[in-house]
C-alpha cells in the first residue's frame, strides 16, 4: 500500500501549475478576454489551480491553428501517425504514477483505479489505434474491364471534441486516438469540473505532435463548447454527456449538416440468475462482485450497472450478501491505495445524488444500506463523499428509471427469463448490460434480446480496446473503442477510373 | 439575495414554495432571483430537462428557442417570476415524462459547477431538481399535459 503525497505539497508525484492557459498551436495562449476559473478538488473541496475561462474569440483562435496544421497532418504516412501515438503511450506509461495522481486529485476517484484502470487503458488505447491505422486497407472494386472503383479513406480535417468529468483524460483519449490516427486536426473542450489534468498529460506527450494537431480550449459550456460544437468550421463533434446536450449539439450539428458521434448514458441492468448460487464458489464469488460493480468510480460511469435484476430463488441471499459486499467498499483518501472509492466529482453531482436518495425514499422504495453523504473528517470533510447506497424498489420508480450518476444501486426481483427480459429493456437507454448464469445457452440468449450495446456475461465494467462500445436506444450514436470508429472520423474517396481509350459514343 | 443553500440534509431537499399551486413543476426563490440575474445576461430563458450521462437528470437552461423543442417534447408549464416580462418554459422529451409525470418538481439552485450548455454554470451555480410524489389526488386534478 502507499498513500501519495497530496498535489501541492513538497513531496508529491505532481506539480499543477497555478493556472493553465489554453493550449492552442502547440503553446499556451492566454485567454482573449483575461478571465480565468477556479477549479477545486473534489477530495477536499479546495481550489488548486484556475483556469482559462474561454470564450468563442478563443474557439476561433483554435480553430485556426488546427486548420493551418490539419492538411499536413492528413497527409503524414499512417507509419508517422502511429508511431507518434505509439511515442505518447510510452510517455505515458513512464509518467504513470504522476498522471493518475494527477487524474485522482482532479477527479476524487480512487488512485488505485487511476493507476491500474483509467491510464493503463488511455495507454492501451493509444496503442491500439496506432496498430488499427496501420493495418486499415482502402478497397477497390473492379466495375468491369477497364474500369475500377478505388474507395480510399481520407480524414474529415478539423474535429471538435467535448470531453465529460467522469474519465478526464481516458475519456478524452477515446476520443483523440481514433481521431489523430485518421490524420484529424482536433479542438477539445475538457469538463469545466475537470480541466486540469490534462495539462499534465499535455506536459508529457505535447511535444509529439506538430503544433496545431490538439488544441485544448477550456471554459464552461455555453461559452467554449457552444461555439466550437456550433462552428462551420468543424466537419464533426463529437460529445459525451447526457441527452439534452446531445439534442441540442446534434440541432447545432443539422445547421451545418455535419456528422455527430454521441454517447448519452444508461441506466444499465446487471441481471443475476437463480443458477448463480448453484454452488459457494469462485464463480459465486465474481458474481458477488459483479454486484458492487455500482461503486465503481464512485457510479459515476455511464454503465454503472445500477439495477440490479436478481431471480426471486436467490433474492434474499443473493441480495444480503451482495449488500455486505457493498458495505466492505473502503472510502478514504483517495490518494491512498487502500481506498477502494473516493470523491463525486463536484458539488452539484454530491447535490443531486442526495436528491434522488430523498426521492427513492419518497416512492417507498427501501434503503438496505448507506442513503447518505459520508464525513470523512479532517481536510476531506470538504470533500464530496456519498455512501454506497443500496435501494430495494420496483422498477417504475425514478432511481430505476434515471441515472443518478452516483454509488447508488437500485435491486429488485424477477420471476422468470421472459420477466428478466421485460424488466431489463424497460428502460429508455441502453448503454451496458450485465448477464450472469452458469447456463450458456440462456446467458446467450439474454445477450442478444437485451436491447443495449454492449452486454458483459459474466463480467461487468471491463473495457478491453477492441471491443465496440456504444449505445441503444437513446444512448447515443457511434461505436467508440474500436477500430470501427475511425470510419467516424473519415470520408471515403471514391477515384472511379477508367483505362479504357475508347469514347461512349453518345455525343 | 437569498443565500444558495450547501445543506445537504436530505430531510429538507424540497424548499417551501409559496403559491406553487397545483402546476407540475414549481422554483424556489433562489432558483427565481437567479433567473432573473441569467435574463439580464442572457434575454428570455426556457428550461429542457435533461435525462442521461454526467450533468443528467438536471434542467438546462437555455437562451429561449435556442434549443429546438420538437414533437417528441412534452411542455410541463411556464414558470412565472416575479420580476420578469415573460413565463419560463419547462419542457421535457415525452419519453421521459413517462416515467416523471407522478412526481412534482421544484428546480432549486445549489452551488457547483454545471455542465452541459445551460446558463447559470459560469455563475458557479447549477440549477437542479427538487422532487415529491403528486397526491392521488392531485393526479386527478392535473390530467394530462
Amino acid at each position: 500500500m502507499a498513500i501519495y503525497a497530496a498535489p501541492g505539497s513538497a513531496d508529491s508525484v505532481v506539480t499543477f501549475q497555478p493556472r493553465y492557459d489554453h493550449y492552442i498551436g502547440g503553446v499556451y495562449v492566454a485567454p482573449v478576454k483575461g478571465q480565468y476559473f477556479e477549479n477545486p478538488t473534489p477530495q477536499t473541496g479546495q481550489t488548486f489551480t484556475e483556469v482559462a475561462r474561454g470564450t468563442a474569440e478563443d474557439v476561433e483562435k483554435a480553430l485556426d491553428a488546427a486548420h493551418a496544421a490539419a492538411p499536413a497532418w492528413g497527409r503524414t504516412s499512417t507509419t508517422e501517425r502511429a508511431n507518434i501515438l505509439n511515442k505518447m503511450a510510452d510517455r505515458i506509461e513512464a509518467n504513470l504514477e504522476k498522471v493518475a495522481v494527477a487524474e485522482s486529485w482532479e477527479n476524487g476517484k480512487a488512485v488505485r483505479e487511476t493507476l491500474v484502470a483509467d491510464i493503463p487503458l488511455a495507454i492501451d488505447h493509444l496503442r491500439y489505434f496506432a496498430g488499427a491505422i496501420r493495418a486499415q486497407e482502402g478497397h477497390l472494386s473492379q466495375i468491369d474491364e477497364d474500369t475500377v472503383a478505388y474507395h480510399f479513406q481520407e480524414p474529415l480535417g478539423v474535429v471538435g471534441q467535448i470531453i465529460p468529468w467522469n474519465f478526464p483524460i481516458l475519456m478524452a483519449i477515446w476520443k483523440l486516438a481514433p481521431a489523430l490516427a485518421a490524420g484529424n486536426a482536433v479542438v477539445l473542450k475538457p469538463a469545466e469540473q475537470t480541466p486540469a489534468s490534462i495539462h499534465v498529460l499535455i506536459d508529457v506527450i505535447g511535444d509529439l505532435l506538430p503544433p496545431g494537431v490538439l488544441n485544448i480550449v477550456n471554459g464552461f459550456g455555453v461559452e467554449a463548447g457552444k461555439p466550437l460544437a456550433s462552428s462551420p468550421r468543424i466537419r464533426k463533434i463529437a460529445f459525451t454527456g447526457e441527452t439534452t446536450t446531445g439534442r441540442l449539439i446534434s440541432q447545432y450539428a443539422s445547421e451545418n449538416l455535419i456528422p455527430v458521434t454521441l454517447e448519452l448514458g444508461g441506466k444499465s441492468p446487471n441481471i443475476f440468475f437463480d443458477d448463480v448460487a448453484a454452488y459457494q464458489d469462485a464463480f459465486y464469488d465474481k458474481a458477488l462482485e459483479g454486484f458492487a460493480m455500482f461503486a465503481l468510480n464512485q457510479g459515476e460511469v455511464c454503465t454503472c450497472p445500477s439495477r440490479a435484476l436478481v431471480q426471486g430463488g436467490i433474492f434474499d441471499e443473493f441480495v444480503a450478501q451482495g449488500v455486505k459486499r457493498a458495505e466492505q467498499v473502503k472510502m478514504g483518501n483517495p490518494l491512498d491505495t487502500d481506498t477502494m472509492m473516493g470523491a463525486q466529482a463536484s458539488n452539484d453531482q454530491l447535490e443531486k445524488i442526495l436528491s434522488y436518495i430523498d426521492i427513492g425514499r419518497q416512492e417507498g422504495a427501501k434503503v438496505l444500506t448507506g442513503g447518505e453523504r459520508a464525513d470523512l473528517g479532517g481536510d476531506l470533510s470538504g470533500g464530496y463523499y456519498v455512501q454506497p447506497t443500496v435501494f430495494e424498489g420496483d422498477n417504475s420508480m425514478r432511481i430505476f428509471q434515471e441515472e443518478i450518476f452516483g454509488p447508488v444501486l437500485s435491486v429488485t426481483r424477477f420471476s422468470d427469463y421472459a420477466d428478466a427480459m421485460k424488466i431489463a429493456n424497460d428502460t429508455l437507454y441502453g448503454l451496458g448490460a450485465g448477464v450472469w448464469s452458469r447456463d450458456a445457452n440462456t446467458a446467450y440468449r439474454a445477450g442478444r434480446e437485451i436491447q443495449a450495446g454492449r452486454v458483459w456475461v459474466n463480467n461487468y465494467h471491463a473495457y478491453p480496446a477492441h471491443a465496440a462500445f456504444g449505445g441503444y436506444k437513446q444512448s447515443g450514436i457511434g461505436r467508440e473503442n474500436h477500430k470501427m470508429m475511425l470510419d467516424h472520423y473519415q470520408q471515403t474517396k471514391n477515384i472511379l477510373q477508367s483505362y479504357s481509350d475508347d469514347a461512349l459514343g453518345f455525343f | 439575495m437569498t443565500d444558495i443553500s450547501t445543506s445537504t440534509d436530505v430531510t429538507e431537499q424540497v424548499p417551501d414554495v409559496p403559491d406553487s399551486g397545483t402546476g407540475r413543476v414549481a422554483l424556489s426563490p433562489q432558483a427565481s432571483e437567479l433567473l432573473v440575474r441569467l435574463t439580464d445576461i442572457h434575454g428570455p430563458l426556457m428550461f429542457h430537462q435533461s435525462g442521461g450521462c454526467c450533468d443528467g437528470s438536471a434542467p438546462m437552461c437555455y437562451p429561449d428557442g435556442d434549443f429546438k423543442i420538437g414533437g417528441q417534447d412534452v411542455h410541463l408549464g411556464d414558470l412565472t417570476v416575479a420580476g420578469l416580462e415573460k413565463p419560463i418554459g419547462f419542457y421535457m422529451s415525452a419519453s421521459q415524462f413517462a416515467y416523471w409525470k407522478h412526481t412534482h418538481l421544484t428546480v432549486d439552485v445549489v452551488k457547483g459547477r454545471g455542465s452541459g450548455f445551460s446558463v447559470e454554470a459560469p455563475e458557479g451555480v447549477r440549477f437542479i431538481i427538487r422532487s415529491r410524489l403528486f397526491t392521488d389526488e392531485e393526479m386527478r386534478a392535473l390530467g394530462d399535459v
